[in-house]
């Protein structure tokens, strides 16, 4: 029931509305997973990158996804716990971790054994308006855990400027994306991250030189 | 019962004609895809297809009166959208930025409720003095000139401007009531103008009139599309609007010359900011403000030569 409830709402109410105020500037559209399981890695500017990355998705892959979101953030109050979860099926994550036995990555791997598409944002904050942050090594974590399974990053545009981090007001820019292609784990941590930072860097360009 | 009261009702004169036309220009998009198919070139497919949607949106927006705001407060949306795109804009901007957005549905609302005085100067006056104050209340003063200069001009270009088009929409045609047919001229001459400006120009080539600006443009392709469209304007008119045929012949001389014009203030825009095309929003055609720059001249100066003439 609250699955349906969420697929509804993304396909007839976040996904037209996103498209209509946004556009769908997208690059690479093919490599964009159909079907689960897989990890999407993709940088973090604004709260419109989640609803953007909706519009972009596949219909069918829209029931699988499931956004990784700071736990201290959307699950401050029951309230916000309950939309969020309810209507973008977040997974919260513990920025701060709580116990030292406690796994971190427990919500996403769950969720990826049962064959979901989990969104991460490897910067790990929204950082600075429309700047690539460093990476981080969570997605490498969670990809050696799960070594069949895709990491498709993605690089977004301009969402960092309709709707920067603090403001309430939304200001519709044109949103620009980039999808690479898929890739698996390589068998080290270090050397994944930084392939994954120096992809999300070629994205980066190709968005901003695709308009000029 | 007849086609054309079946469709809109009473007094619908111009209807036939109107829809001749809008068929010919389907009909021309339909043997574009099919040419792309034939000759496989994915280019004019992508081309073709894209102008099946334009006709068939705009087809939907002029059906009834009614409906031209809706249809060119949405383009004036994409146009502004995609201009603050391209723009570099700052952070402080953000607020005076975001009023246009309101803007736009207020200016199509007096375009709806035909309110002439507020229209023709709402967004020259209200907006023009409103602009100036929300930056002031950002508090950034560094760049303030340039901001103030660029936003108010943004949205002149794509509020203000290309809302002369649904307001043309309003004004009656003796006998008719309703304007399709002005914009129907309006549109398809401004379109089909940027068609044989580029189309004598590669023929002739020779001397260019800016090349700075726009080295495409030559002085065979402006001289030879103006001639080009004062002669169909001269048949088209007088179908669809009250011009006769030497006046028509005028007015087509005149829309060249201002799709002309606009067309070299975009390409200058573009030039400044450093990109080919101005959004991807139309596959095969660029973005949006490439397919309206001529519009942002032409439909103001139809629009009061017309109103000053007939209305």
């Amino acid at each position: 029931m609250k699955r349906l409830i969420r697929i509804i709402f993304l396909a007839c109410c976040v996904r037209p509305l996103v498209s209509l105020l946004l556009g769908r500037c997208i690059k690479g559209r093919e490599h964009l997973p159909v079907s689960g399981p897989a990890i999407i890695a993709a940088n973090h500017n604004s709260h419109l990158d989640i609803l953007y990355l909706i519009a972009l998705m596949p219909l069918k892959a829209l029931a699988l996804l499931r956004p990784v979101a700071a736990a201290d953030y959307f699950c401050s109050t029951p309230i916000t716990s309950w939309l969020s979860s309810t209507f973008l099926g977040i997974i919260p994550l513990e920025r701060k971790r709580s116990s030292f036995h406690a796994d971190p990555l427990a919500g996403p791997a769950a969720a990826l054994e049962q064959g979901e598409i989990v969104i991460i944002f490897p910067e790990g904050s929204r950082g600075k308006p429309e700047e690539l942050g460093q990476i981080k090594p969570g997605v490498a974590h969670l990809a050696k855990r799960f070594p069949a399974v895709p990491v498709v990053p993605i690089f977004m545009r301009n969402l960092g400027k309709s709707l920067p981090r603090g403001s309430f007001v939304l200001v519709p820019f044109c949103g620009k994306a980039a999808v690479a292609e898929p890739r698996c784990f390589s068998g080290d941590t270090k050397l994944f991250t930084a392939e994954l930072a120096a992809t999300m860097q070629q994205l980066e360009d190709q968005v901003d030189a695709a308009s000029s | 019962m007849n086609l054309h009261q079946w469709i809109a009702g009473s007094s619908y004169n111009t209807l036939p004609h109107g829809f001749l036309v809008l068929g010919l220009m389907i009909g021309g998009a339909v043997v574009g895809m099919l040419a792309g198919l034939m000759l496989k070139s994915n280019e004019v497919l992508i081309r073709s297809r894209t102008w099946l949607l334009i006709i068939a949106l705009f087809s939907l927006g002029t059906w009834r009166p009614g409906f031209a705001p809706w249809l060119f407060g949405f383009i004036s949306f994409l146009a502004l959208r995609e201009f603050i795109t391209l723009l570099e804009t700052r952070p402080a901007d953000r607020g005076a930025l975001f009023w246009l957005f309101p803007a736009i549905i207020i200016q199509y609302f007096w375009v709806g409720m035909q309110w002439y005085g507020m229209f023709i100067i709402f967004i020259p006056v209200w907006l023009f003095l409103f602009i100036p104050l929300r930056l002031v209340i950002a508090e950034e003063t560094e760049g303030f000139i340039r901001s103030a200069g660029v936003i108010n001009w943004v949205a002149m270009m794509t509020i203000f401007s290309l809302s002369h088009v649904a307001y043309l929409m309003q004004l009656p045609v003796v006998d008719v009531g309703h304007g399709l047919g002005y914009v129907l001229s309006l549109v398809i001459m401004t379109a089909l103008n940027d068609v044989f400006q580029f189309i004598w120009g590669k023929l002739l080539g020779g001397p260019k009139i800016i090349p700075k600006v726009s080295p495409g443009k030559t002085w065979s392709g402006f001289l030879g599309g103006m001639g080009t469209s004062a002669l169909l304007a001269a048949f088209l008119l007088p179908l669809l609007t009250p011009y006769s045929h030497l006046a028509g012949a005028g007015v087509g001389a005149l829309l060249a010359c201002c799709g002309f014009i606009g067309d070299v203030v975009e390409s200058a825009v573009k030039r400044d900011i450093g990109v080919k095309d101005s959004g991807t929003s139309l596959p095969g055609h660029g973005g949006i403000l490439d397919r309206v720059d001529s519009l942002t001249y032409t439909a103001p100066v139809f629009f009061h030569l017309t109103w000053y003439l007939f209305h």
